[in-house]
């Protein structure tokens, strides 16, 4: 037996991002009706098909009920008991960083994302997102001397609405779940990204999305569209304060990639995983999905979920155009009373698409950690193929891991492939490294990153470097 | 042996050690001198307490001391943890080497290295000064390269996994090793490479435990003392004729000493 209290003091390390900054914010009313939404698209100043599509989509919601197939126990949500948007008081308009509160610059400045010229990251452009407003967005100069629009989703309203509302909710409709209608009827902000014909995007995108307030929840939403022949590698980090009530996030994503383009979408979720008897923390129901229209486009996903009390996610592909790839790398970790119920869906529509789906799943403490992934072969996908590998690690006796693969195929000629495995961290490894100097929570940590270096290996450079201190932290304390 | 005079101080002394695992008694009071330079081999039967006496020695937390104690240059090592013991300068050989999936061999190697150097207040090495380190000791336990850049053991042969205990031995370069069965699994070339490892890394200052069931290594590498073991405890200590002696005669010999104690 593995002591059990070691592996605790591993996984314990003190939450670094749960601080809230005070500022002044505007919030409405809890609650959720009609009114509600009309007042969020008038202070945004919406075009009024976006207003239909949002009353649209709270009509469907009303008729839906929450889906309870997940692997998941889980008070239930009172959504009227939610307040649906919430933005720190700013100036009418801002046309420059400067005029941006320093408090909310100094938050993200705390968070290690720097926004201001002087500071600001070299080679990514990032923006930032606080509650349910987009707060600067760097390097668009700079992007824009490329063709490539990257801004809050609310300015692409304003500028780019013809884009918007080409392709917004083409890749999830918002009947498509109750979370994503949801969604569709109040979301706020979120960024939008555009990348022309033929460009390869000169540096790595990203948005850093920030829950502070408590009782309001977070709806963003992500459009990405990349041309023929076009590339894009998009990173998403997500934090929120210590409260000990639960705050809902639904965000949902949408990517679409023509004609030989390719998107690659990272993200590493570090939100707010509750306290050891599972109080608080952020419930994250996330719909992503990536749509490979084009011939030979590719869509790849990567993830790291460590945070959340709560991950419902299946980021996934409709892989249409001939040839096209869709690709799904995810780390999933869970600790204390955490709950993961995530996978992906490859769904393969033209012929000759292929996928990718390696999962691993790292459940410590009283945890549940559940892969639930679908592979479907339309009757036109001929010789398609599909390779999956699921992996479970357990630390310390008491979690729990599930794997749950569904697989339809309408095709003969095409394959899927699919392994799974569990495994323990067992006391006989930990012992062989101790016993070469190696001490107690590195020989573990060691054993976590090796078991998810085939995922790490598919996330840009900085982001695994990142993502491999973040699993040492969240194991600090949990194995022993 | 203790009353030949000794120039220097012990390296590891296990006084009356008595152990138990799930409550089960496995050793049984046992001690054992190793001074500089000395080679010890422990010979006995499948289950006799050889392994244990070694993973115990290295700090294995599925055993408990019941009795005795573990000195090593001097101090008590009882309560230490594995890693500590290493560092120290213990090294642990092990019988079935363990594997670690997704660990680069390489980056396993040069972590418990630098362990070891920071413990010795060495200067810790990064990858690039370490490659020139590891090139080298390939070379004692005639290891390819590309061994390096695989996992921790994985898909190793049996041979394969024993080389890369001896090149953790070199690289760590122990006060004392005690080697569980290097010999078990080798064909003969491997042995001899794996003898003359053992022979290159050791020295005046060092001292080994070969456990083993066989003469063969022990024609490679003469011991200085061959303790024989029974059932936890040390039945029967000589200089390396007793190894001979007992490949001829067989354990079944042995059994009358446990009569006779």
């Amino acid at each position: 037996m593995v002591n059990e209290n070691l592996v605790k003091d591993v996984v314990k390390e003190p939450y670094k991002y749960g601080f809230v900054t005070d500022i002044e914010t505007e919030k409405i009313d809890k609650g959720l009706n009609e009114d509600i939404i009309k007042l969020i698209s008038q202070k945004k100043e919406e075009p009024k098909f976006l207003l239909d599509f949002r009353l649209k989509a709270f009509k469907k919601w009303q008729k839906m009920k929450e889906p309870a197939w997940a692997a998941l126990g889980y008070k239930k949500i009172d959504y009227q008991d939610i307040i649906y948007y919430s933005a720190p008081k700013q100036k009418e308009k801002i046309s420059s960083l400067d005029e941006v509160d320093p408090k909310l610059l100094e938050t993200f400045d705390k968070l290690g994302i720097p926004l201001t010229e002087q500071k600001k990251l070299t080679n990514v452009a990032v923006d930032a997102v606080f509650d349910s407003v987009s707060i600067a967005t760097t390097f668009r100069e700079e992007l824009a001397e490329h063709g490539v629009i990257f801004c809050s989703i609310s300015e692409a309203v304003k500028n780019h609405a013809d884009l918007i509302e080409k392709y917004l909710g083409t890749v999830v409709p918002a009947s498509d779940n109750y979370f994503a209608a949801l969604n569709s009827a109040v979301f706020s902000d979120g960024s939008f990204v555009y990348i022309p014909k033929g460009v390869t995007c000169p540096m790595d995108l990203s948005s850093y999305f920030r829950i502070n307030s408590g009782d309001s929840g977070q709806f963003e939403r992500t459009l990405i569209i990349a041309e023929e022949s076009s590339s894009v590698s998009y990173l998403e980090g997500c934090t929120a304060p210590m409260f000990d009530t639960n705050t809902l996030h639904a965000a949902v994503v949408e990517l679409v990639a023509l004609d030989d383009a390719s998107i690659k979408y990272s993200t590493v979720q570090n939100w707010y995983a509750g306290d050891e008897e599972g109080i608080g923390g952020i419930f994250n129901f996330v719909t992503k999905r990536g749509k490979c229209l084009g011939k030979r486009s590719k869509i790849s996903w990567s993830q790291v979920e460590t945070g959340s009390a709560i991950t419902w996610k299946y980021p996934s592909c409709l892989l249409l155009g001939e040839e096209s790839v869709g690709e799904f790398y995810s780390v999933a970790l869970t600790n204390n009373l955490q709950q993961a119920d995530t996978g992906t869906k490859m769904i393969h529509i033209g012929p000759k698409t292929k996928s990718t789906i390696v999962s691993k799943g790292i459940s410590a403490g009283k945890s549940k950690n559940s892969y639930r992934g679908l592979v479907k072969m339309g009757t036109k996908a001929t010789g398609s193929r599909n390779y999956s590998q699921c992996d479970s690690m357990l630390i310390g006796d008491q979690a729990s891991a599930n794997t749950f693969p569904y697989i339809k195929s309408q095709q003969p000629n095409s394959e899927i492939e699919h392994e799974a495995s569990t495994c323990r961290i067992s006391e006989d490894q930990l012992f062989y490294l101790q016993s070469r100097g190696i001490e107690f929570e590195e020989a573990v940590s060691m054993m976590v990153s090796g078991f998810c270096r085939d995922v790490f290996n598919q996330l840009p450079m900085e982001f695994a470097a990142e993502a491999d201190k973040l699993l040492a932290l969240k194991l600090e304390g949990s194995v022993g | 042996m203790q009353s030949k005079m000794k120039e220097s101080d012990p390296i590891l002394e296990v006084e009356n050690l008595s152990a138990s695992t799930d409550n089960l008694p496995i050793l049984k009071g046992v001690s054992l001198t190793v001074y500089p330079g000395e080679i010890h081999a422990i010979m006995g039967r499948n289950g006799c307490g050889k392994s244990t006496l070694s993973k115990i020695i290295a700090g294995h937390p599925s055993y408990n001391i019941t009795n005795g104690d573990i000195k090593f240059l001097g101090e008590n090592i009882n309560s230490l943890e594995p890693e500590e013991r290493s560092q120290s300068g213990i090294f642990l050989g092990f019988q079935y080497p363990i594997e670690i999936p997704g660990v680069s061999n390489l980056e396993f190697l040069r972590v418990s290295t630098n362990a070891r150097r920071k413990f010795l207040n060495k200067e810790e090495l990064d990858t690039f000064d370490f490659e020139e380190l590891v090139k080298e000791k390939l070379e004692i336990v005639k290891m390819d390269h590309a061994f390096l850049s695989r996992s921790v053991n994985q898909g190793f042969s049996g041979g394969e996994k024993k080389r890369n205990e001896i090149l953790q031995m070199a690289l760590l370069e122990p006060k004392i090793a005690i080697l569980d069965e290097t010999d078990s699994g080798l064909d003969i070339d491997a042995l001899r490479i794996v003898a003359s490892g053992i022979k290159k890394i050791s020295n005046a200052q060092t001292g080994i435990i070969l456990i083993t069931h066989y003469q063969r290594l022990l024609d490679e590498i003469k011991p200085n003392y061959v303790h024989v073991m029974s059932d936890g405890q040390i039945i029967k200590t000589g200089e390396s004729d007793l190894a001979l002696e007992l490949e001829e005669k067989g354990y079944e010999w042995t059994d009358n000493f446990i009569k006779e104690t």
